[in-house]
């Protein structure tokens, strides 16, 4: 592994699975009474967030703490960034504090590279832009493979919006490297024109859903409305949303994800998100673990060649 | 050359009389449990279970433990660290356990070992069973059935080898391991 | 002063203005240029005219001799952006690139969109420049769009084009005025290309590397609307429109279809277009963030051919000058720029090497044309004229670094690479400057 985790483009299918693998032992871990673990204690991590989350930060936060590190948040609104500070100089102040580990989300693509180039901390990328959510990516993975076993060969369709979402491209370039099908299904509004090959493009939901394993849905960012990527919330959920009905296109043991917060009712049915075939909870245990996993191997591999 | 230490013969003879000490000292096999670290220390655990249950007829149960978790040294090694499986499907409060480890050294593994255990539950006691003691201890900690003592240096290196891996069961010295 | 003459000896010499071309003598005296004197037959400068007994010799064997070289498309950022570059470090690295006359961008602050900033400009550059400096006026007031700026008041004070640079007209009736009222000065109007509402905020060219870096992209389709929208404003209006930095193949078709319907358009290109592509982005790389942003092989390939034959009159730099730490930021927040000027003559002397233009080609792009849109007095070598000179040793090499360019923008994605083509001697008005570095 290399110093940093800021992009799935950039590591390699091994490295993909190490880390799948070594979520499982830290899953178990989340089973036991006691779920944590003295093993990185000492060190400290600082979740650098200038894009409000909860949740992605409070997963993170947990994996942290359950590895016994020491966390401090910094969080836009109360810190000196307001105040006009350059990233540079925000983030060599982290490091000056001490931090191992930097874990970043920012609204700009491509800010855990450059902070990742400016320091000697482990730069884990939360999400930068557009650009990627590596963690989310692999957690998804992790949730595949939980119920699928083999990720390779499956067939898995992402269905929303792909063109503005971190989490479809993270999850496009692992399930490529992990060998499954995949197809993308949402209004072309929605779709990026250029896509690496042999992904199906589908801009009608029945059609696309045929035949799949896995139906990842897309959360539909509000901000997105009224610039006429899609008419209306009612108009996409009846084009592009998931009920019951629908998902009986997908194969019989099919299994519905999303990274949520969901907006039910506008991308996918109450009846759907609380159904049997729903991991949507797995997903969110399954972070923490997968986190776990991304923090032990960043930090194990701080001295290796 | 690496040094042949112990044979399969050698092996069966440290098994028998291990899992014969373990009845003695504790007066039968009530509330008794093995627990072997990984990855030697499962192989040896499930051996000395199962003389045990020909001696006593009594099976006992048989976890295993993975202490990358509770190590002392993440981010000293230049390799990569691998997390293997801990299945201790048992409860081990008011348990005697019976650690089991292939080879004790420095004494930092058991620590680490009896530190990880103590988050699965609270034993009435803990043992340790250990196949080769070559010293060195950095740590107060000694073993309560040892197979073999073998005094090495500091430079020197034990390989264990077992039959469950495909090869045959083998103690090895590797001098000047550098 | 320059009251002493010189000579510069043996030189190819180049003057598309006098369609010259060939080995002579140039002649300086008091900072004018005082004759051409070809070697086959003809008179002996020594002998003639100058009466200089020990005249100064600068040795051009195996050199070219052109025009000094016109950037009509600079951001010297004075006033207001001192801490970018003024005119004293910008006129420094043009001459030091082969420029001896500049026409500079408005986008200042205040903004050039009045004759007391011109005047301004003009008295800080013949104090503290060693270049010509000509400032180019605002379209609108304050580049905001909305209301003409006073065209005739700054022509009168020195301006010799009008240009939103870096922000285009939005409003085509706007646009129609300024094409319009210009016509009474002859002015070229520049424009900057680019519909900000399709562009939408995007950071770099629209494509397969935006959709890999997940940085947002800019259509091309952005700079042709544009590009289409002025040149049909062009002929409706009979204005004299010059199209800034093109960078797509769609422009490049849109320009020469126009030329061919007698449509009064000009138009530049950057040398950074017509060599690297927005591959250069790759690691998020601001130094490789510019506006309008690198686009792709193919329309390199369109801006080459575009310029060979005839379709793209002038190479400019749109140097760009930015901060260190302007640079060192997010790729969404980091300015748009590449500084330029040093690194123009090599990067337009690989077109020359490579077939696509000849030198005099080159000359006409780098001297004659941009002389002719903008009405300055420069970029010939006729008798009379202001000695500007550029020397070129089309062999020598250098590898361009960052840290000595004496423009204070150090924003140059070309560092680290091997150039070929120097400006070993720049005059300026009779000035001598040798290359540094």
């Amino acid at each position: 592994m290399q110093k940093d985790l800021v992009s799935i483009s950039e590591i390699s299918k091994d490295d993909i699975e190490l880390i799948l693998d070594t979520a499982s032992s830290f899953r178990d871990v989340l089973r036991r009474d006691i779920k944590k673990v003295p093993t990185l204690r000492g060190k400290t991590v600082v979740n650098l967030f200038f894009e409000p989350s909860t949740r992605t930060r409070t997963s993170f936060e947990l994996a942290e703490k359950r590895l016994s590190t020491d966390v401090f948040n910094f969080s836009v609104p109360t810190s000196s960034v307001v105040k006009g500070e350059s990233l540079l100089d925000t983030v060599r102040t982290i490091q000056s504090y001490g931090a191992d580990y930097i874990v970043i989300r920012h609204s700009a693509s491509g800010v855990p590279h450059f902070i990742a180039q400016n320091v000697d901390a482990s730069v884990i990328n939360a999400g930068d832009g557009i650009n990627e959510h590596p963690t989310q990516a692999l957690l998804d993975a992790f949730t595949i493979r939980e119920r699928k076993k083999d990720i390779k060969g499956l067939e898995i369709a992402l269905v929303g919006d792909i063109v503005h979402s971190r989490v479809a491209r993270s999850n496009i370039l692992c399930l490529l490297k992990l060998g499954a099908n995949l197809r993308l299904i949402g209004p072309p509004t929605l779709i990026p024109n250029t896509l690496p090959e042999g992904i199906r493009v589908f801009h009608d939901m029945d059609e696309g859903l045929k035949g799949v394993d896995v139906i990842m849905m897309l959360r539909i960012q509000m901000e997105r409305m009224g610039k006429g990527f899609f008419p209306s919330t009612r108009e996409y959920f009846k084009l592009w949303g998931i009920n019951c009905e629908r998902l009986s296109i997908a194969r019989k043991d099919a299994i519905v994800m999303h990274p949520g917060p969901m907006n039910r009712g506008i991308e996918i049915s109450s009846e759907v998100a609380d159904g049997a075939q729903s991991v949507i909870l797995d997903q969110v245990t399954n972070g923490i673990a997968v986190r776990m996993a991304v923090l032990y191997l960043l930090g194990g591999s701080r001295n290796a060649e | 050359m690496p040094k042949e230490l112990l044979n399969t013969k050698d092996f069966e003879r440290i098994i028998s009389r291990i899992a014969h000490e373990i009845i003695e000292k504790n007066k039968g096999t009530d509330d008794l449990c093995l627990v072997g670290i990984q990855r030697g220390g499962v192989h040896i655990a499930e051996r000395i279970a199962a003389k045990i249950k020909s001696i006593e007829d009594i099976s006992l149960s048989v976890g295993s433990l993975d202490i990358s978790l509770y190590r002392d040294d993440i981010g000293m090694k230049k390799s990569q660290p691998t997390v293997r499986r801990t299945d201790i499907p048992f409860n081990i409060t008011d348990q005697k356990v019976i650690l089991v480890d292939d080879v004790l050294f420095t004494g930092r593994s058991i620590r680490a070992a009896m530190d990880a255990l103590m988050d699965f539950g609270r034993p009435a006691q803990i043992q340790l069973a250990v196949l080769v003691d070559r010293g060195h201890r950095e740590l107060p900690i000694r073993a309560d059935y040892a197979g073999k003592n073998i005094p090495t240096a500091l430079d020197e290196n034990i390989e264990v080898q077992f039959k469950e891996d495909g090869l045959e069961d083998k103690v090895l010295l590797i001098e000047n391991a550098g | 002063m320059p009251n002493s003459a010189f000579i510069i000896k043996n030189g190819f010499i180049i003057d598309p203005s006098q369609n010259i071309e060939g080995v002579g003598d140039l002649l300086v005296e008091n900072g004018k240029i005082a004759g051409i004197y070809f070697k086959n037959g003809k008179k002996d400068p020594k002998k003639n005219g100058a009466a200089n007994k020990e005249i100064k010799t600068i040795d051009a064997s195996g050199r070219y001799v052109l025009p000094g070289l016109i950037d009509m498309h600079v951001h010297l950022r004075e006033p207001g952006f001192e801490h970018k570059e003024n005119i004293n470090t910008g006129t420094r690295a043009a001459v030091n690139g082969g420029f001896t006359s500049v026409c500079c961008m408005p986008n200042t602050d205040p903004v050039n969109d009045n004759a007391t900033v011109t005047s301004y400009i003009i008295k800080k550059a013949r104090e503290q420049g060693i270049c010509n400096v000509y400032p180019i006026g605002a379209i609108t007031k304050a580049q905001k769009g909305e209301e003409l700026a006073e065209f005739g008041m700054m022509r009168e004070a020195g301006c010799i084009g009008f240009s939103d640079d870096g922000h285009p007209v939005t409003n085509s009736l706007m646009m129609r005025r300024a094409l319009e009222y210009s016509k009474i000065f002859d002015s070229p109007i520049i424009s900057h290309c680019e519909d900000l509402l399709l562009a939408d905020s995007g950071v770099m060219n629209e494509g397969a590397v935006s959709s890999m870096l997940g940085l947002k992209g800019i259509p091309s389709g952005a700079e042709d609307i544009m590009v289409a929208r002025d040149i049909l404003l062009a002929k409706l209006t009979g204005g004299r429109l010059h199209i800034a930095h093109v960078s797509t193949k769609c422009s490049v078709a849109l320009i020469r279809r126009a030329k061919e319907q007698g449509i009064r358009v000009t138009a530049e290109t950057c040398p950074h277009y017509f060599t690297i592509t927005d591959k250069a982005v790759i690691g998020y790389n601001t130094s490789a963030k510019v506006n309008p942003p690198l686009r792709t092989e193919e329309d390199i390939e369109a801006i080459k051919e575009g310029l060979r034959d005839g379709t793209i009159d002038v190479i400019a730099t749109d140097h760009a000058p930015h901060h260190k730490d302007e640079k060192l930021q997010e790729f969404d927040k980091a300015p748009s720029g590449i500084s330029g000027l040093e690194t123009a003559l090599g990067l337009s002397l690989a077109l020359v090497r490579n077939g696509v233009i000849s030198m005099k080609q080159l000359a006409e792009k780098m001297c004659l044309n941009p002389s002719l849109i903008t009405g300055v007095r420069a970029g010939n070598l006729k008798q009379g004229s202001d000695a500007d000179i550029v020397i070129i040793d089309q062999d020598a090499e250098f590898t361009v670094d960052a840290d000595k360019l004496l423009s204070k923008g150090k924003n140059t994605p070309f560092c680290g690479v091997k150039l070929k083509g120097l400006p070993v001697i720049t005059i300026v008005k009779g000035n001598i400057y040798e290359r540094q570095h």
